[in-house]
């Protein structure tokens, strides 16, 4: 198992994806609770086609996809929050669009070839030298301001009409909220893959929440049980020779089945919903 | 000489291109208590929000005091699905009250924490304190709604329908608590109920609204009053 460390890729993939599952999981929790589990999904479909154009352009895939995610994470904000369309519609349309134009921008360049695979389902090889000191950086500055706003994030997840009537600026902190689950997507999706990644953020929550009941409680178990997963999942990988990214989510569901079945023998809320407490 | 709070100058609110309150004039003093009564749709919440600062009147102006203009507005609104199943403490929710204090440091300080307990024991939940938000009865929650409220202000209190779905007992005990709020420290309290006839016991002042005011003034004279006396039906 060492001898996994010997590479310098897996390294730069440790590190990486540590940092990365850290801050989807602590984001994980807000956007599962403020019942947006797919904007994930959504973005990590426009981060994809922001790579293709890159990969086309011939520009630095980080650069390009970082400031076009964020904004269109802005855009989904807005819209689900204006009324103007319903959040899961806006977040399909968007997720699809963007992919469409993503396969036939890379397909124009170089026909359906290995990086469209990379970038769906992710690659362990995809984290060069030059990209780490960036993601490191970023996902340290996501994770800082997670914990300087914690207590405002929760009160705007929590309560937000309250909050915004004791004068807490809800649409500054939920626009902070998008931007970091932005950023944190770009830089995990592609070594988890764009089409994984959005279980990165949804997994890890919705397991610590069978288990906790208090809001600081369900976070950090899901912060911990995020980096176990992924670790457990690169070593599964590397011993198997199996994709990163589904090794890691295929840990998550065992996590997450494990966790339901502890909830439902103590008659948590399953076992409530099915009635069977009686 | 009791100080002005809030005045509002003939205001007009709607959604987009309909109109659902017109021409509100109002003023509250220090202490009151307006209890909004209307049936459905009479425009009660879309004035609640606007008055706790989540929506701008579309035509005339409300002013508060510059006390209430830096946040110290404490605001019950109706429960959301959200909270239904949302992991959080009692003394989580509670302290989320308290952020319009804090405004420079992030983090709650021993005087955020000593306040939340103060509150809490006044509302008998101190024992609930790390009871999970979600398991406790309607009116439990109402209480540790009505907790944070008071983290937030000690001087005016908003309440939307505070006792929607909890059962005649309860309901006397959460009015019976604001009206203590009220008289014991003071507080201004403006509140939105389907209940008339509670209404008229315990606050002084009523604000009949029908997509225009109805009638405002003291409770007794609306008793008199043709839309009173209309409303609450003998």
């Amino acid at each position: 198992m060492l001898e996994m460390l010997s590479y310098p890729f897996i390294i730069r993939a440790l590190v990486v994806g540590t940092l990365v599952s850290l801050c989807s999981a602590l984001l994980g929790v807000n956007l599962v609770l403020k019942r947006y589990s797919m904007i994930g999904d959504g973005l990590s479909h426009v981060a994809f086609s922001a790579m293709a154009v890159a990969t086309v352009m011939n520009w630095a895939p980080l650069w390009v996809a970082i400031p076009v995610v964020i904004a269109a994470s802005y855009i989904l904000l807005r819209l689900s929050s204006d009324g103007r369309l319903s959040g899961d519609s806006a977040i399909a349309l968007l997720s699809t669009g963007a992919l469409a134009v993503g396969i036939f921008i890379i397909s124009m360049k170089s026909g359906i070839n290995t990086d469209i695979s990379n970038y769906m389902f992710g690659s362990v090889l995809a984290i060069s030298k030059s990209d780490v000191s960036l993601s490191v950086a970023l996902s340290l500055a996501v994770l800082a301001l997670y914990v300087l706003f914690y207590n405002k994030i929760f009160a705007v997840t929590f309560d937000e009409p309250f909050a915004k009537a004791t004068g807490v600026r809800a649409d500054f902190y939920n626009m902070l909220i998008a931007v970091l689950t932005a950023v944190t997507i770009v830089l995990g999706m592609r070594m988890i893959g764009a089409l994984l990644i959005s279980s990165l953020i949804i997994f890890p929550a919705m397991s610590s929440m069978r288990l906790f009941k208090c809001f600081r409680n369900v976070v950090i178990c899901s912060a911990a049980i995020s980096v176990v997963c992924f670790l457990a999942g690169l070593m599964v990988s590397y011993e198997y020779s199996a994709p990163t990214g589904a090794s890691v989510v295929i840990i998550n569901i065992a996590v997450f089945a494990v966790f339901c079945a502890i909830d439902f023998i103590r008659g948590g809320s399953i076992a409530k919903r099915l009635n069977l407490r009686k | 000489m009791k100080k002005t709070l809030i005045k509002c100058n003939d205001v007009t609110l709607g959604y987009e291109n309909m109109t659902v309150l017109e021409h509100v004039s109002f003023e509250l003093k220090e202490a009151d208590y307006l209890c909004v009564v209307g049936e459905n749709g009479a425009g009660k919440s879309t004035l609640i929000k606007c008055l706790a600062g989540l929506k701008k009147p579309a035509e005339g102006q409300i002013e508060l005091s510059p006390e209430l203009a830096r946040g110290d507005v404490g605001y019950l609104p109706q429960q959301t699905a959200i909270q239904r199943d949302f992991p959080a403490s009692v003394r989580e929710v509670v302290m989320s009250g308290c952020l319009n204090r804090s405004r420079i440091i992030p983090f709650y300080t021993k005087a955020d924490r000593e306040r939340a307990s103060k509150h809490m024991e006044e509302l008998g939940i101190t024992h609930l304190f790390d009871r999970s938000y979600r398991e406790l009865s309607g009116g439990q929650q109402q209480r540790v709604l009505l907790a944070r409220a008071l983290c937030a202000s000690g001087r005016l209190l908003i309440l939307d329908e505070p006792v929607t779905g909890l059962d005649p007992v309860i309901t006397s005990e959460i009015y019976d608590i604001i009206k203590t709020f009220n008289k014991k420290y003071n507080i201004t309290i403006i509140m939105v109920s389907h209940d008339v006839k509670t209404a008229v016991k315990s606050a002084n002042k009523i604000l009949h609204l029908k997509h225009s005011v109805q009638f405002f003034g003291s409770t007794g004279d609306y008793i008199n009053s043709s839309a009173g006396r209309e409303f609450i039906g003998g």
